[in-house]
């Protein structure tokens, strides 16, 4: 497969509010917080480091909504 | 690549006011997307409480009226015996709900009136700095419980659902939580389902979130929805407690049999 | 075609006829015969009523119908107002409409099913926290009573102001010849601001915080001026006899009508006496009154209270006059023998 078909994540690192609830959620551990990155909220946002499963907790659970899956969808699911 | 859980249409793409970790934010979220999906963005009337979700007007992109506090479900009332046609639903807190709020909150749903309630549970007090809430466990320590909630002095924590599941009116009475994604998946069914029978004019619907507080929890977001799930649930348990629609499915497929 | 019905009823029928289609309320005495009376007109006019589970609930609700651009009322008696006085102030600070009735008893607390005016402070100098008025209107007679109501909710939808009528448990009770005028339809603004869904427009909220203190102060002024354009257009007063009057009475409410049996008895001995009754209650005749006044040589207010009116009466006069007070307390009225008692007591002081 190639690599450009697997699923990953894009985070908006301006609205992360460095809560760490789709680092505590991600099965694969995917996600970090990056200290080398201070936001305009003076937080480590939440950095993704790849090993995405496509399995859509973070986004879920993301309560600034800062976080959108990018996954090819064989069948369309309802919420 | 398709996206999944791209940002709601009915959600303003800002900033909130919410501490980090809040699920006041995921509960924005999963309204924001099922109205998006029954497409009554345009016509919904939103009706904001007092707590930290007074601003949630700033986060829906829909019409808003800001009621005061625990007064939402009489306001609400007013509005959609004004325009039955139109989606409205009241989102509250526990202290505007289950305090203050008790007497508006039991009425409409005793009198069916056909709107939703979501009513986000964090057995605490936000936005005031973290008092006692009706909700509050025994023995959790608050700012007006700091020994500890005493059964004595300030009684047990009251159970909203079973409450207004004393009522011959309400259709439709979950108890979800949202502290881990599975969770938040059947959340959301739960109040896609409480609008989608509020647009089919079936009556009161009401959906009871089992939320976190980490702030005032003096956790950090991670620990507290542990907490959330090992110590509220158990007081709160989550499920179905009245589905009018549902009974009327399965006797329905019990004919077909 | 004139018709017998009581005060209550008659200002039902006319919130009716002013196309009021939303009343929420909850029982209390002296106002029942309001609340059972929408009870069973609302649905014939193809309105909605609720009697809620409080009077809380009630305003609330009044909020709620207002925000979607209808016209909606409450009414209640004195200490089913004192809980209305928060959604009356917010309601102020969102700047919509509603109409309250007040059907005023003895207090303060429990007081008495009787009649009474200590509502007044209550109803003109705020009631609710925050800086606001409501429009208060007076009515003395079961037909006046029907005319003010039609007047409070094109007041309440010309202004976005909540609008209070002050009546009592004699006007609410008594039954008087009514008739009800076909009236012309005010000339009032659209109704920009009401909640119906977003479609084809931007999103509209309504509410009355504002974090920010400097936006918070722009719209108390905005407030502010809308109230002072109230008081430059909106008295309303009626004087009777005062031109050449040395007594004048103020008075308000069915108290007027004690009044102006006292002032008949007292004309009839040849005392000249006159009375001033103000209709607007907030804002307050304060000019015309002390104008009058002036002209004369001492004011006598009577109320049924220990004194709320008078208070205002001393700001219209100022130094320029004495001004006396006779009240009755305990839900009872200052009978017209009475008044005269007062005002030859004023007149011996003077000779």
């Amino acid at each position: 497969m190639s690599q450009n078909k697997m699923p990953y994540i894009k985070i908006v690192t301006d609205r992360c509010k460095g809560c760490e609830l789709c680092v505590s959620v991600c099965p694969k551990d995917c996600i970090v917080l990056d200290t080398e990155v201070v936001n305009v909220k003076g937080v480590n946002p939440a950095k993704y480091v790849g090993g995405c499963i496509g399995c859509a907790s973070c986004t879920l659970i993301c309560p600034d909504v800062c976080i959108e899956l990018y996954k090819e969808e064989k069948t369309k699911k309802s919420a | 690549m398709q996206t999944t859980r791209s940002h709601p249409k009915s959600l303003f793409p800002v900033s909130t006011h919410y501490c980090g970790g809040c699920g006041h934010g995921i509960v924005h979220r999963l309204i924001a997307e099922t109205l998006d999906e029954l497409g009554v963005q345009d016509e919904t009337i939103a009706v904001a409480p007092v707590g930290c979700s007074v601003l949630l007007y700033n986060y829906l992109d829909m019409d808003c009226i800001e009621a005061a506090h625990g007064r939402a479900p009489a306001t609400a009332t007013g509005i959609k015996r004004s325009r039955p046609d139109r989606i409205v639903f009241t989102y509250q807190g526990d202290g505007d709900l289950a305090a203050i709020g008790t007497a508006e909150i039991i009425h409409a749903a005793n009198r069916g009136e056909n709107f939703t309630t979501i009513f986000v549970n964090n057995a605490i007090y936000g936005m005031t700095g973290g008092q006692m809430a009706p909700t509050t466990l025994v023995n959790q320590k608050t700012e007006t419980s700091p020994l500890g909630r005493s059964v004595k002095n300030e009684g047990y924590p009251i159970r909203a659902c079973e409450m207004i599941n004393t009522l011959e009116a309400p259709y439709y009475i979950e108890r979800v939580s949202i502290n881990t994604p599975a969770k938040i998946r059947k959340a959301k069914k739960a109040i896609l389902k409480a609008f989608t029978y509020q647009k089919e004019g079936r009556g009161f619907t009401f959906v009871e979130v089992v939320s976190n507080c980490p702030t005032n929890w003096g956790l950090t977001p991670p620990d507290s929805m542990k907490w959330a799930a090992e110590n509220m649930e158990p007081v709160f348990p989550l499920g179905v407690f009245r589905d009018k629609g549902a009974t009327k499915e399965q006797s329905e497929a019990g004919e077909k049999k | 075609m004139k018709q017998l019905m009581t005060g209550n009823e008659a200002m039902a029928e006319a919130a009716i006829q002013a196309g009021c289609r939303f009343y929420f309320g909850y029982p209390i005495t002296p106002q029942n015969e309001f609340t059972a009376y929408m009870a069973r007109r609302m649905p014939e006019a193809g309105g909605t009523f609720i009697q809620s589970e409080s009077e809380i609930a009630a305003i609330n609700m009044v909020m709620g119908a207002s925000a979607t651009g209808k016209r909606a009322m409450t009414s209640s008696s004195s200490p089913g107002i004192s809980l209305k006085q928060e959604g009356i102030s917010y309601m102020a600070g969102d700047q919509l409409p509603a109409v309250i009735v007040n059907v005023m008893r003895g207090g303060p607390g429990l007081g008495n099913i009787g009649p009474a005016q200590g509502d007044y402070f209550q109803a003109t100098k705020g009631g609710g926290h925050g800086d606001y008025h409501c429009i208060v209107l007076a009515p003395s007679t079961v037909q006046e009573g029907t005319e003010l109501i039609q007047d409070a909710f094109d007041l309440a939808d010309k202004y976005r102001n909540p609008v209070i009528i002050l009546s009592d448990g004699r006007l609410g009770q008594m039954m008087e010849p009514v008739e009800f005028k076909p009236r012309p339809k005010a000339d009032l603004p659209p109704k920009d601001y009401i909640l119906e869904g977003k479609k084809g427009r931007e999103r509209r909220i309504i509410c009355s915080l504002f974090l920010s203190e400097p936006v918070l102060e722009e719209w108390n002024k905005k407030i502010q001026e809308k109230l002072m354009r109230i008081e430059e257009t909106e008295v309303r007063y009626e004087a009777t006899m005062v031109e050449d009057a040395d007594v004048i009475l103020v008075a308000y409410g069915t108290c007027a009508r004690n009044s102006k049996e006292a002032m008949r008895e007292l004309r009839a001995k040849g005392r000249k006496v006159g009375v001033f009754r103000p209709i607007t209650l907030w804002p307050f005749p304060y000019d015309a009154l002390g104008h009058m006044v002036q002209k004369a040589k001492a004011a006598l207010v009577v109320e049924m209270s220990a004194g709320q009116m008078v208070e205002d009466v001393y700001l219209a006069v100022k130094d320029a006059r004495p001004v006396f007070f006779y009240g009755r307390m305990g839900g009872q009225a200052p009978s017209a023998s009475e008044i005269v008692q007062q005002v030859e007591k004023i007149f011996k002081k003077e000779t």
